[in-house]
């Protein structure tokens, strides 16, 4: 074909493009061969095999749900538990008249009135061909109720279906979480195919964190079913071979938490608004972590009525909010360790120089006098006994020669302000305040101007500073470990379902606390040793009888402002204006295997109301289980630390 | 019209008649033949989408009056003689490039894809306008060359295609690329590319199948491992693939009926009156009824074949020919994604699926063909 003179030549063209012209219309014949036996195949061979699929009956293909993994605690005693329950379906693709179907579930009483147009939109929100529940758990009574009716609803159906139960009820709900039905905003985070059975999805805490470990991966059957979407089971010539897929189960988590010692605190603080986080320093498990009042998951998992919910979420006491968590609260004079130590790194002063304290201070220029605790002043104090007696004057004086920039440098390395890093979902931040920070908080110019005055109040933990009791316990913990730091974590070790092998999470370290001499370690765990064990230390009637040494501090936080919009009567006003009562410890003190954070809505007294609470959670998790007999290695005394 | 005319004899009456309309539609330069069957095609699509649109009325007239706006488009490009359209092909192709550009800037952005543009009044696809600008910039590169096309002339020819299916691929809108791309690799098939040429291009291609791979999206990665092993994710990924082999397959040879397909009126079958309207078909109307169907679609690409050959210059011939054949292609990869020979991409059934946007580029198409037809003497003078 190869020519050497390329001319355009027109008979030439349009011979070689009748020749295209033919070799494309043997491609098309090919393809519509190719076309019309796949055709024949599908209508003519497997005709049968389709007919079957589709007319008459029909196949459906159910998805099988998987069973959610467990969570046990620590020693592996059951905190969330899979058990059967029957539960009403709904198929919207079977049902004729949805309106209709859903306003006579609420006539015979299977579904409470209120929640009719919740569940419109669950239906609404989900696939056509989806079994869609809309009661979770039916009684014997309803379920007799449903079987008398079960004809006039095509499209509703009675099935047996894992639920979960939290057989401890409200114990650890906060840090465990609880699951609900899949909402609609449930279903933007979650891969939907996979979810096509399931019917509970993690809402909170670890429920929710590890959705993807507890979920598994969603079986399928195919299942035939007749003109009305029923189950029938065929007995002839084409019965079709109908698939299956067994579904793979989820993984079982292990916490770090301890169940008992979690259930101690949470008796110690029945009654109360408070928290409670108790960690292990030395790999950030969580060993107990108490947001009180608690409420009980299992209602979650039932469904609770509209009413229900709404009156769970307008308590007064708002259980549904976590405060160990999301609480943020001045840290008061617990901050007074961190203060010293950041003084010690910036060179502000010597763990010997004394301070006088004659019951006030004032700044340099300035008339406005910041008053301490003790109207009488403590006198000469170090900064052992600063700690120990809770000086205020000691910490404003250290505070104002600091600066709020570098004590903001210093305690920051601690995890205040910032996310400690936790592996449930919520977090918040805290608040260390800085000049910077001051700068961007405020719009008015005037009100972004820093004033030595707060910096003077810093200095005990009051004014703009606020943590959560999770960044407390942390922070105790890293002064335990005497600057080594790891994010706390609530989840320990993953038992995979398929092999039964369990995996370990390893800890997750943290970057180290710097510190220039490691003998300031020991001033400030010593002043926090003389705060229990000194006869002028503010809690030590919290040591006495313990056989293991505790190193603490205790603090008390002003209330600023009263709750959100609740609706409350005056004797509750006066009650929540009271102070919060904060304690942090850490013990044994020289070797330290829990460190723990207390905060009492107003409790008033961290001394008498905050530090017993954290004994108990010591003697509970550092003395064997019966508390009698008390073999208990008693540390020996500490020498280094104590005066 | 035609009775007013009317003669004294009634055998007479109906011979001028017949004249006469043949008259009318040269005066219109339509080709009768070409719009026989592509009205057949689309009143058949009609009836069908009537059903499977579940006896929306609604659906219906919208649809029947796209069908009418279509008509008057391609009644106005058959006006337009071939020499103009041959001067136009580059600077269409210009704009056509231009508008894709601007898509990607500041187009909207509906159901997770950038293919819309929105100029106040209306929004289009300027990818639509590309199935029918990359064939004409194709076969304006070639027309006054020595054909077989030599190399330098293979390279801009590739260069025209690539740029506007790369940029319609990124939107992402893998069925369109595809079917630009057919356009313009058709123009070159038919310009005599020659065999080793071929293969060479075929070996590229296959050595791209892994890279292109790596800028799929993760949807379209879906679709071509669903269509592999559809039962994989029969909840997911696959349901469409099984359902409408379901209806195809329980159609059988001579359907259900029509309005009585329980896979598509029990809306078992997804997308039924768009991209799956193939399988309503096969199932309320059998083999048979796909037979009809696939023979109507080969009347229209035959006759379009016809017009092609009987092309006088090299552009004509080229643009007609292609035109035809991506129109082919059209059918084939519809019915083959439908019947589980390919895998799932976005391509409706040409003047059947319900929606406006490539009926009338589709039939602006057929425009072109019927003005190249009409006017083939007058070339030839």
């Amino acid at each position: 074909m190869a020519r050497s003179v390329r001319l355009k030549d027109h008979w030439a063209e349009k011979r070689l493009f009748g020749r295209r012209v033919i070799a494309a219309v043997l491609v098309i014949l090919l393809l519509v061969g190719a076309l019309f036996s796949r055709l024949f195949y599908l209508q003519v061979v497997k005709h049968e095999y389709f007919s079957d699929l589709s007319q008459g009956n029909r196949i459906r293909i159910e998805p099988v749900p998987p069973s959610r993994g467990l969570i046990l605690d620590r020693n592996g005693e059951p905190l969330a538990l899979n058990r059967p329950a029957y539960q009403l379906e709904l198929v919207r693709e079977q049902t004729p008249d949805l309106e209709d179907t859903l306003a006579r579930l609420v006539q015979i009483g299977l579904l409470p009135a209120e929640d009719l147009d919740r569940t419109r939109r669950t239906i609404q929100a989900r696939r056509r061909f989806d079994a869609v529940p809309i009661r979770l758990q039916l009684s014997e009574e309803e379920l007799a109720r449903f079987a008398v009716n079960r004809p006039d609803f095509p499209g509703v159906e009675v099935r047996p279906r894992l639920t979960r139960f939290y057989p401890k009820g409200g114990t650890g709900v906060h840090a465990i979480g609880y699951v609900g039905s899949i909402s609609e905003q449930d279903q933007e985070r979650i891969d939907v195919p996979n979810y096509a059975g399931t019917t509970l999805i993690g809402k909170l805490g670890v429920e929710r964190a590890f959705e993807d470990e507890l979920h598994g991966q969603t079986g399928h059957q195919q299942l035939l079913v007749n003109a009305q979407g029923r189950r029938v089971d065929r007995v002839g010539l084409s019965t079709p071979q109908l698939q299956r897929r067994e579904p793979i189960a989820g993984n079982d988590l292990y916490l770090a938490v301890d169940a008992r010692v979690q259930q101690v605190a949470e008796e110690a603080l029945a009654g109360q608004r408070a928290a409670v986080v108790a960690i292990d320093p030395r790999n950030g498990d969580i060993i107990a972590f108490v947001s009180t009042p608690t409420f009980d998951p299992n209602g979650f998992a039932r469904g609770l009525t509209y009413a229900e919910y709404n009156a769970l979420s307008t308590d007064i006491d708002v259980p549904l909010y976590d405060r160990a968590l999301r609480g943020v609260y001045p840290p008061g004079s617990t901050i007074k360790p961190l203060v010293a130590f950041a003084a010690l790194q910036q060179g502000v002063i010597e763990p010997q120089e004394r301070k006088f304290c004659r019951g006030a201070f004032q700044l340099p220029g300035s008339s406005h006098r910041y008053r301490d605790w003790k109207k009488s002043g403590h006198g000469s104090v170090d900064m052992h006994m600063a700690i120990a007696v809770s000086c205020d004057v000691y910490f404003y004086s250290v505070s104002a020669d600091m600066g709020i920039d570098r004590m903001h440098e210093s305690l920051s390395l601690f995890g205040l302000g910032q996310k400690t890093g936790i592996d449930i979902a919520g977090e918040r931040n805290g608040l260390l305040p800085s000049t910077a920070w001051k700068r961007g908080a405020f719009k008015k110019r005037e009100a972004q101007v820093w004033f030595p005055g707060e910096t003077v109040i810093a200095g005990i933990g009051q004014g703009y500073m606020l943590a959560t009791p999770l960044q407390l316990a942390h922070a105790t913990a890293t002064v335990a470990m005497r600057g080594q730091r790891f994010s706390p974590r609530l989840v320990r070790r993953i038992r995979d379902s398929q092999t039964g092998e369990i995996r370990d999470l390893p800890p997750v370290a943290l970057p180290s606390v710097p510190v220039k001499d490691p003998a300031h370690w020991d001033i400030i765990i010593g002043g926090m040793v003389g705060v229990t064990n000194d006869p002028w230390g503010t809690a030590r009637r919290s040591q006495t009888g313990a056989p293991y040494k505790i190193a603490g501090k205790t603090g008390t936080a002003q209330v600023f402002s009263v709750g959100q919009s609740e609706k409350y009567n005056e004797a509750d006003v006066a009650e929540r204006m009271r102070d919060h009562a904060l304690f942090v410890a850490f013990a044994p003190a020289d070797d330290p295997q829990l460190a723990v954070a207390v905060v009492v809505e107003n409790g008033r007294s961290g001394s008498g109301t905050a530090a017993p609470i954290a004994r108990k959670v010591f003697d509970a998790y550092l003395l064997p289980p019966d508390g009698t007999a008390a073999p208990v290695a008693t540390p020996p005394p500490a020498a280094g630390v104590e005066e | 019209m035609k009775a007013e005319i009317a003669g004294p004899g009634s055998s007479s009456r109906a011979q001028r008649t017949f004249t006469l309309s043949g008259r009318l539609l040269e005066a219109l330069h339509i080709d009768g033949p070409l719009l026989l069957a592509v009205l057949a095609v689309c009143v058949a699509g009609l009836v069908v989408l009537f059903s499977a649109a579940g006896e929306d009325l609604g659906v219906f007239l919208r649809q029947a009056a796209r069908v009418g706006l279509a008509l008057g488009v391609l009644l106005l490009v058959a006006q337009i003689p071939p020499r103009i359209l041959r001067a136009a092909s580059p600077w269409l192709y210009a704009l056509g490039v231009l508008l894709l550009v601007a898509v990607a800037l500041v187009g909207d952005v509906a159901m997770g894809a950038q293919r819309w543009l929105d100029l106040g009044v209306i929004r289009f696809q300027p990818s639509e306008i590309m199935k029918i600008a990359v064939p004409l910039a194709c076969a304006w590169l070639v027309h006054d060359r020595p054909l077989p096309p030599d190399f330098r002339t293979l390279v801009a020819l590739a260069v025209a295609i690539l740029v506007p299916v790369l940029l319609i691929a990124e939107q992402p809108d893998l069925g369109t690329s595809l079917l630009v791309a057919a356009g313009g690799g058709l123009v070159v098939l038919l310009a005599g590319l020659q065999l080793r040429y071929m293969l060479g291009i075929g070996a590229l291609l296959a050595g791209a199948v892994p890279v292109l791979w790596h800028f799929l999206h993760d949807y379209q990665r879906q679709r071509v491992l669903t269509f592999l092993n559809p039962q994989d994710d029969p909840l997911g990924a696959g349901y469409h693939t099984i359902q409408s082999q379901i209806a195809i397959g329980s159609g059988g040879l001579f359907g259900k009926g029509y309005m009585n397909g329980s896979q598509a009126q029990l809306e078992f079958l997804p997308e039924r009156s768009t991209d799956f309207i193939f399988a309503v078909i096969g199932e309320e109307w059998g083999l048979v009824g796909l037979g009809v169907l696939i023979a109507l679609y080969l009347l229209v690409i035959a006759r379009g074949l016809y017009i092609a050959a009987q092309g006088q210059d090299t552009f004509s011939r080229l643009v007609a020919g292609a035109l035809t054949l991506t129109f082919g292609v059209y059918v084939f990869v519809n019915s083959g994604m439908v019947a589980g020979l390919l895998p799932v991409v976005g391509v409706p059934l040409p003047l059947v699926s319900y929606g406006g946007t490539s009926m009338v580029t589709l039939m602006a198409g057929f425009g072109i063909l019927m003005s190249i037809h009409s006017r083939r003497k007058l070339v030839a003078t």
